[in-house]
């Protein structure tokens, strides 16, 4: 029989839920590595038990922590993230040239294929890459120097790499979007990129319609249609049909198209979800209700699903990568709280129960299902 | 050396550590020890490559701050003696 496993990454520490197929008891494992942030944490796809964690601390920097045990045990790799070359310097918030330096790992991405070769996006943003296990890396430096970098600037979490996904299907073909620069694309494996903006508008930018300089949220993708994207701009749900080459607006009927998390489920390309933060200003849902909006038609058309969730006082956020979804037969989606609560549905979105309510912010959630 | 507890949780040691250091015993020579001897905290207290102190921490030795001296300044003598610690202090800030 399938179980599923939950990745948590807490602003202190790592938890990892587990549950049988039926998902409706929970085992809580951590914290682990308790008092330190967990950006993110993700299994390889080749071997389910080969997990990867970025731990990070202001006063300490970051570490890198693998698991061959499916997060039983872990064991400290290496952490040296240095920017390839004399990294040149981006756009400051006040517009000055600020120098490139290295913060964190926002966002871990194992190979598809390789269960040693794992990709990390880091704030200030560059694409890392190890193929030991995490033991070395190595900046794949054409994205940070193909010529808009200089122009780049941070959002007001940092000029974040925070997603990165790999094409199943295209050899080589990568996407990742950074904050506030926008989202790009390699087709060499990450030897030379080009920005993917084009139908993007955002209005705090002297030209709303720029090339760069977009504070994109989110991406996700169906990894049986990676052609089609789904984006959650800080404000704006997109779509794209084309591999990012040109973007349409989704939001729809949405009460408010900001927002921070978006995701595909698991068995129907065109059936995605966000849940709409109230502004920019103000990081919680509207009216102390939160809800996640399902669209069954690739956006524009947009139900609330609220059955089991606070519809009263309640003032979380719910952080870029802190949703994601099953492959079990009936699509579980999951997502975590800037509260500490990490809420599951079973039927695609239809009911929601708390899985644990009482966690540090959650940062991040990623799910494994495992035969 | 005195170090604060999530490095020493890294490192897996309890209580004090203990180093051997030929020639001039600076903070840099410490230091070079510390994290040959343990490496999984390189980069915890001097950024890597650069080697810059990480910006929360600082160097308490004999009740005097040390971070702003030059890392190649010889420490105290009960230092070098193992009578005082070369103490790792994070700064106290929220969270």
């Amino acid at each position: 029989m399938s179980s599923v496993r939950l990745l948590v990454g807490t602003r202190k520490g790592a938890f990892v839920l587990t549950s049988d197929g039926k998902r409706e008891k929970w085992d809580v494992s951590g914290p682990h590595f308790a008092g330190w942030e967990i950006y993110h944490m993700k299994g390889s796809p080749v071997d389910p038990n080969r997990l990867y964690a970025s731990q990070s601390s202001g006063w300490f920097g970051q570490i890198m922590q693998r698991s061959n045990d499916g997060g039983k045990t872990w064991e400290q790799v290496g952490s040296k993230f240095l920017y390839d070359g004399v990294p040149g310097t981006h756009q400051w918030y006040d517009g000055t040239p600020h120098p490139w330096e290295f913060k964190r790992v926002w966002h871990l991405e194992p190979s598809l294929k390789n269960v040693d070769e794992v990709y990390a996006g880091a704030e200030d943003a560059a694409l890392f890459r190890s193929k030991d296990g995490g033991t070395t890396w190595e900046e794949l430096s054409g994205l940070r120097e193909h010529g808009t970098g200089p122009h780049w600037q941070p959002g007001a979490g940092g000029m974040c790499l925070h997603t990165v996904i790999l094409d199943p299907k295209v050899e080589g073909r990568i996407y990742i979007a950074i904050s506030a620069a926008g989202a790009f694309r390699t087709d060499d494996g990450g030897k030379t990129w080009k920005p993917i903006n084009k139908g993007l508008r955002s209005e705090g930018i002297p030209d709303p319609n720029a090339e760069v300089g977009h504070c994109v949220h989110h991406i996700a993708m169906h990894p049986k249609r990676p052609g089609v994207l789904f984006m959650q701009k800080h404000w704006d749900v997109m779509r794209s049909d084309n591999a990012g080459d040109s973007w349409t607006e989704v939001s729809g009927n949405l009460p408010t198209d900001f927002g921070f998390a978006i995701d595909v489920h698991a068995h129907e390309p065109e059936t995605i979800y966000v849940v709409p933060i109230k502004s920019d200003s103000e990081h919680f849902p509207l009216d102390g209700k939160l809800q996640v909006y399902r669209s069954k038609s690739g956006g524009n058309e947009w139900e609330a699903m609220t059955k089991g969730l606070p519809q009263k006082d309640c003032y979380v956020n719910v952080l870029r990568d802190a949703m994601a979804v099953d492959r079990m037969e009936e699509c579980g989606v999951y997502f975590g709280t800037t509260g500490g609560q990490v809420y599951g549905s079973r039927d695609g979105g239809d009911s929601w129960a708390p899985i644990v309510r009482d966690l540090p912010a959650v940062l991040s959630v990623e799910v494994q299902t495992l035969s | 050396m005195e170090l604060p507890q999530h490095l020493r949780t890294l490192a897996k040691v309890s209580g004090e550590v203990s180093l051997e250091v030929e020639g001039a015993v600076t903070l840099r020579a410490v230091m070079d020890e510390l994290e040959a001897r343990y490496p999984m905290l390189q980069g915890t207290i001097r950024e890597h490559g650069t080697l810059k102190r990480r910006a929360f921490l600082r160097f308490f030795a004999c009740m005097e701050d040390i971070s702003h001296r030059s890392p190649d300044e010889l420490l105290p003598d009960a230092v070098v003696e193992g009578k005082e610690p070369l103490l790792v202090i994070g700064a106290i800030a929220g969270g």
